[in-house]
């Protein structure tokens, strides 16, 4: 098991990840952050809380479960549902802003856009990423991206928060082949 | 969890989780688009052996919701009404691919019949039999409740919940004992002694024959409804001495406490155990009852149908 990300690295893309949507956005009146469960909910109350600090005005942020939307729900056990929140604006003419913690195959992203058709119809969805790990298996990419790490199929990367775990982290299990 | 047969068969962590679905999948119901691709391809036959109108058509709108196939099958109109036996209906319906048989029938024991037979191999939902147990009707009013009562809480304890009437022939109160008891709740149940069942000692609940004793201490009321089809003696001496002594009517709603609330499984006898005013008063969380079923029923057949069973249940 390595660490590929440290605790400071981690908070140095999310800051730089901020900025990014600032810049690409023209400020933060239009943006609504939804984190797709669970990883990716924290780290967009995390990019909300930066961005209000640079912009000193308050970020539409939630969550978006994509459970019920997954292509996988056969071939795996029963799962549990998580929160969908969807904050005072809704998502409607907006430019909302999916962030999850691992890119990888591209099909949690495909769900969440089922899932966000369901609910209105944004102007703009964009994506940010902490890790980007490759081999995707749909013509999905990330807008922002914490970090790209080059993987092999048969790696885990596996992401660590403190909100969940007690310590900011990315780790890479398995053997590069 | 592979088929919803009774309560029993579901521990307490269990029966969260299906309250905690059905609130996630209840955002969806009150959302703009009220459909999810998630049971898509997926067969669900609606086996009503016994008349329903509200059962029937909440399985069917949970289904639809979730784009499931649905076949209405009832005894009317079928050859059950020719005096097909369980077993042929059974393996009609597993030759026409059925992934789950939502089934009520006026026998109880029914349902765990059809699942522990080999007669078909899909999932096997009771929808009640006979007066043995109704538990997804149990599971929308733990839900109701929860959802008025339990104050963020993700059980039922510390609340007292009065059941009251025709205990006898319900199985809806059978299934709300164990799973209210289960959950944390206290139920005391309120009744004639002629409409209390043998063995109801043994029962995870208290017994009361005086309403008015009882009434001022609860935070939910639920009614039972008379079950006159299934009545061939004599219970009370008149409809209108019972409703005097256990309905439900303005007097016993203002003994209440403030935020207690007031349920029926339905269908109602106005005017026998509950006067319209106690129905349709400000307490009155009945017609809400309906609309929390759909939810309860699409988690159900969530949870029982998009996972694969065979991997091992994380639930």
């Amino acid at each position: 098991m390595s660490l590929v990300l440290p605790a400071p690295d981690i908070s140095r893309a999310l800051t730089r990840i901020s900025h990014e949507i600032l810049e690409k956005n023209s400020g933060s009146s239009t943006i609504t952050l939804l984190g797709i469960p669970t990883r990716g909910a924290h780290l967009a109350k995390r990019i909300a809380e930066i961005i209000s600090k640079i912009e000193a005005v308050p970020v539409q942020v939630g969550t978006l479960d994509i459970t019920l939307h997954r292509d996988d729900l056969r071939l795996r056990p029963p799962r549990a549902l998580m929160p969908t929140t969807i904050p005072s604006l809704g998502v409607e003419d907006r430019n909302v802003i999916l962030v999850d913690d691992v890119l990888f195959s591209g099909r949690t992203i495909r769900a969440a856009l089922d899932a966000l058709g369901e609910i209105g119809r944004p102007k703009t969805v964009q994506l940010a990423i902490l890790v980007d790990r490759g081999h995707r298996e749909l013509p999905i990419r990330a807008d922002y991206v914490g970090k790209n790490i080059p993987t092999s199929i048969t790696q885990s990367v596996t992401v660590h928060l403190t909100e969940l775990d007690s310590v900011d982290e990315v780790l890479i299990e398995g053997n590069p082949e | 969890m592979k088929h919803l047969l009774s309560i029993n068969d579901l521990s307490k962590i269990e029966a969260v989780s299906i309250l905690d679905t059905a609130q996630e999948m209840a955002r969806v119901s009150d959302g703009p688009m009220k459909k999810l691709p998630t049971l898509r391809g997926r067969t669900i036959v609606n086996l009503f052996a016994e008349d329903s109108t509200r059962t029937r058509i909440s399985f069917e709108a949970a289904a639809k919701r979730l784009s499931a196939d649905v076949i209405n099958f009832s005894a009317k109109g079928s050859s059950i009404s020719k005096g097909e036996s369980l077993k042929d209906t059974a393996q009609t319906l597993q030759a026409m691919g059925a992934d789950a048989v939502i089934i009520r029938h006026s026998a109880s024991g029914a349902a765990q019949r059809l699942a522990d037979s080999q007669w078909m191999s899909g999932a096997v939902i009771n929808a009640g039999d006979g007066t043995h147990e109704h538990p997804s009707q149990a599971l929308l009013d733990a839900f109701t409740i929860r959802k008025h009562l339990s104050k963020g809480a993700s059980d039922l304890a510390g609340l007292r919940i009065a059941i009251v009437g025709d205990v006898l022939h319900s199985r809806v109160a059978r299934s709300n004992v164990l799973l209210l008891a289960k959950l944390g709740a206290q139920v005391i149940l309120v009744a004639p002694p002629t409409l209390l069942p043998v063995g109801v000692e043994s029962w995870p609940c208290s017994i009361s024959y005086d309403l008015d004793s009882v009434i001022e201490g609860v935070d939910a009321v639920m009614m039972l409804r008379i079950q006159l089809e299934r009545m061939n003696e004599l219970f009370f001496p008149s409809a209108r001495e019972y409703s005097r002594y256990f309905g439900l009517n303005s007097d016993r709603i203002r003994a209440l406490k403030p935020d207690a609330i007031v349920m029926h499984p339905g269908p109602m006898n106005r005017g026998l155990e509950i006067t319209a005013d106690a129905a349709d008063g400000a307490r009155s969380v009945i017609v809400e009852q309906v609309a929390n079923g759909v939810s309860i029923r699409m988690a159900v057949l969530y949870l029982l149908l998009a996972g694969n069973q065979e991997i091992g249940a994380t639930l």
